[in-house]
């Protein structure tokens, strides 16, 4: 694109900082997250009313919900959901706790952000392998 | 004057969007309140893992159950209506898709929440 002689240099103006132009830090991550999950959570629940309605429709309808569910995309939904509760659980108690006036200092923020982000996949892995090993089901 | 506000809109503290902190103290009360009832929920998802509807009809049929579930889902659809309306908030800002967006947030959140309840119902009277 040819220059334009009467606006020189309009691109090397300096710009306020905005979202693009920001190295990510790891609590603009978890922040972002948290929406996502949330988000995320309420088509969990449209899923949740689904269960529902198909335990209350007899064998029929509990076999047509788990004819979908027991799939691998099924699977991967329900893993992703229970990731997304487990993230939004942990990450809404450190929300409870900033508004109580505690966590803001910058090292302590950067660290339990990552400290939540690991522990919600350990511990929605740690529930699907608990489920796989036979240690679920324990209402039978 | 050192304020453009009147002395009763400074004294009633509800601020531009005429509500205060309702939005926002409603939004902590019902995370407070979800902290028990996620992880029962946790508990009853991983207990029924595997079985049959059986196990699950007699499970929700118990009325604690019955009352812990529909508890869970009245404070998680709320604590959801409420989040997705500040989501609405913060990314649409056209007047006529953020109304369609609100009315469709708050019907659906009402449909999924009067579905839920009478599954459990349902359950219940089975």
């Amino acid at each position: 694109m040819a220059e334009n002689p009467q606006r020189p240099a309009m691109s090397t103006r300096p710009l306020s900082p905005h979202l693009t132009i920001y190295r990510w830090p790891v609590t603009m991550a978890t922040s972002i997250t948290h929406r996502a999950t949330g988000v995320g959570l309420s088509v969990g629940a449209v899923i949740l009313a689904w269960w529902l309605i198909s335990i209350s429709n007899g064998p029929e309808g509990w076999q047509s919900f788990h004819a979908l569910a027991d799939t691998p995309i099924g699977l991967l939904v329900v893993f992703g959901l229970t990731w997304s509760l487990v993230y939004h659980f942990l990450n809404g108690i450190r929300h409870l706790a900033w508004d109580l006036g505690y966590g803001y200092e910058k090292h302590l923020a950067e660290r339990n952000s990552m400290m939540i982000l690991v522990a919600s996949v350990v511990i929605a892995i740690a529930i699907f392998a608990l489920a796989w090993t036979g240690h679920g089901g324990y209402l039978r | 004057m050192n304020s453009a506000q009147t002395p009763l809109h400074k004294v009633q503290g509800m601020g531009s969007a005429h509500s205060g902190t309702g939005h926002f103290w409603h939004e902590r009360v019902t995370s407070v309140a979800l902290i028990p009832l996620s992880l029962w929920f946790g508990y009853a998802m991983l207990g029924l893992a595997g079985t049959s509807e059986v196990t699950a009809l007699q499970f929700l049929a118990h009325p604690w159950n019955a009352l812990l579930m529909g508890a869970f889902i009245c404070f998680s659809l709320w604590h959801a209506y409420l989040g997705l309306q500040v989501v609405v908030d913060d990314y649409i800002h056209t007047a006529g898709t953020k109304i369609f967006l609100m009315l469709a947030i708050r019907f659906s959140v009402i449909a999924v929440t009067a579905t839920c309840l009478f599954a459990i119902v349902r359950i219940a009277a089975l």
